[in-house]
């Protein structure tokens, strides 16, 4: 019985060392090339999968790598402001340009768009189809039938909340649900209630085949999703790697790799799930 | 149901084929957890047997606290190990925050009061004139503590399972202090929680039976041992 003991205590042991070893190869194998930086951005860019295409690409180019959280908008620009991100890629034009105001971050730039739609079951019980999206909200409201909220300050929930604004609704009540998740999530949720909701093309088209929602209300312009790159100075924090966020934001904006943005998804879904948009004027983006 | 054969029957590929990434995910799962789990004995096996064995103040409170630890919701100890890790916190020069060794502070802080717990229950249920018989027998102290220990030493491997399979399943603190980060800090459950939200459910399917596969594994290798000591008592 002490055998079994000693055993179970040695097999322990050189668990241990074995992860202790492995774990110390792996953060100096980050080390060796250039560090790890930290890229707060939306749950659209991750579960599109556009970052799986773009991050290797991102490592190989600059020895950066990089680590990922994908929050809401909201999230992002709060980690950012606490210093604990070194760079943002996110969706929420009104919050961002109050928080350049803040004069924690660095440079902020364009780099791509797609846009937003109202998606809902294919029977569509509001009947909002074809309509502009603040006709199409102020029915479902009407009606009233489930829409579902992201509710979690991200920039997709920023452009639901400005769409209810200009409808002149607040939006209450049993019919109106928050999932307070991810894209990705919040589209489950909706396709499983037969409600609406309102999310960025790219999430949507990423898991069509899954959904049974349909797109309903598409192609107003202030359905726009711009998305920019912001980079973090060490006033937010004296960890933050201003290098870092510069070496990102500067290679994501690079002719390369916004091409490569423009073709993303075209294999798959037989159109682009962004539009590359780097040193357009944004007033040509109405957004 | 449609989708849950489909799911399982793609799982089934999925691992066959050896998939590069679904391995290395599942071994960094498994090295996080167990390695959580051996701090946890280290620390939880003296601390329960403080609990048990000790006579000072404040006993039965500690006790009550270590075993209402037991219930620790993961999230908690995530949150609060991610405050301890922010690059503004106390510990934040380390740089530990989203590395698999912040996810190992994590859990072992999840199973520490479990496996304290019930190294506690465990020691309490031996004869409580065990260590004076064997100190009457001129066993030394610590002598004496390891021949206890051997007596209650199935229940401790009990604890042990218990400490890992609550780590290896949970999933808050994982995702908070590890930020599920590809290739770094993703293990079997925020992967099946970023699967699902994709809608890959197959894949999704595909991880949590090799999470039941490495719990199932992890705790049949524990029990054999436990088992075959019985049958040769």
């Amino acid at each position: 019985m002490r055998r079994a003991l000693v055993a179970l205590i040695a097999v322990l042991t050189a668990l241990m060392a074995g992860c202790g070893g492995s774990s110390a190869t792996n953060s100096s194998g980050g080390a060796a090339a250039n560090g790890s930086l930290i890229l707060a951005t939306t749950t659209s860019t991750q579960d599109s999968g556009l970052l799986d295409d773009l991050l290797p690409v991102f490592t190989k180019d600059t020895g950066w790598t990089v680590k990922t959280l994908a929050v809401g908008s909201g999230q992002a620009l709060e980690l950012g402001r606490r210093g604990e991100a070194d760079v943002l890629l996110v969706h929420s034009p009104a919050a961002e340009k109050a928080f350049m105001a803040e004069g924690k971050a660095g440079q902020r730039r364009l780099v791509m768009h797609n846009d937003f739609v109202i998606v809902g079951p294919a029977d569509d019980p509001a009947r909002i189809k074809g309509m502009d999206s603040v006709d199409a909200m102020k029915k479902i409201a009407a009606a009233p039938a489930v829409f579902i909220s992201r509710g979690d300050d991200s920039g997709t929930n920023a452009k639901e909340k400005d769409i209810w604004a200009k409808a002149g609704i607040t939006p209450k009540g049993a019919w109106y649900q928050a999932t307070g998740q991810g894209m990705g999530a919040t589209l489950r949720v909706a396709d499983q209630k037969a409600g609406y909701t309102l999310s960025d093309r790219a999430t949507y088209l990423a898991q069509r085949d899954t959904l049974k929602l349909q797109i309903l209300s598409e192609g107003d312009p202030s359905l726009l999703n711009v998305y920019h790159v912001i980079e973090m100075t060490t006033k937010a924090g004296s960890r933050v790697q201003p290098d870092a966020a510069k070496a990102f934001a500067d290679w994501i904006v690079s002719p390369a790799i916004q091409q490569r943005i423009g073709e993303f998804g075209k294999a798959k879904f037989g159109q682009p799930l962004f539009t590359p948009d780097a040193g357009k004027d944004e007033a040509s983006l109405g957004g | 149901m449609d989708v849950l054969v489909h799911g399982v029957l793609d799982a089934v590929r999925l691992l066959a084929t050896g998939d590069e990434d679904t391995w290395s995910i599942t071994a960094l799962t498994l090295r996080i957890s167990l390695t959580a789990t051996a701090i946890a004995l280290l620390l939880g096996v003296p601390a329960g047997a403080g609990l048990a064995l000790g006579r000072f103040r404040g006993r039965r409170i500690m006790l009550a606290a270590a075993n209402t630890g037991m219930g620790l919701p993961p999230v908690v100890v995530g949150l609060f190990v991610t405050v301890l890790l922010w690059r503004s916190g106390p510990l934040g020069e380390l740089g530990l925050l989203y590395t698999p060794t912040a996810m190992v502070i994590a859990q072992a802080g999840i199973a520490t009061p479990v496996v304290a717990a019930l190294t506690a229950a465990a020691l309490q249920q031996v004869d409580p004139d065990f260590v004076v018989q064997m100190r009457a027998l001129g066993a030394t102290r610590p002598r004496a503590l390891a021949a206890l220990l051997a007596e209650a030493r199935l229940p401790l491997l009990a604890a042990g399972m218990a400490g890992f399979g609550a780590v290896v399943s949970e999933v808050g603190a994982a995702q908070m202090v590890g930020g599920n980060i590809e290739g770094q800090t993703r293990v079997l459950t925020t992967a099946a929680v970023l699967a699902t939200s994709r809608g890959e459910f197959s894949l999704a399917i595909a991880f949590g039976i090799l999470l039941l596969a490495i719990a199932f594994a992890v705790n049949l290798a524990v029990t054999i041992v436990q088992q075959r000591q019985t049958v040769r008592r």
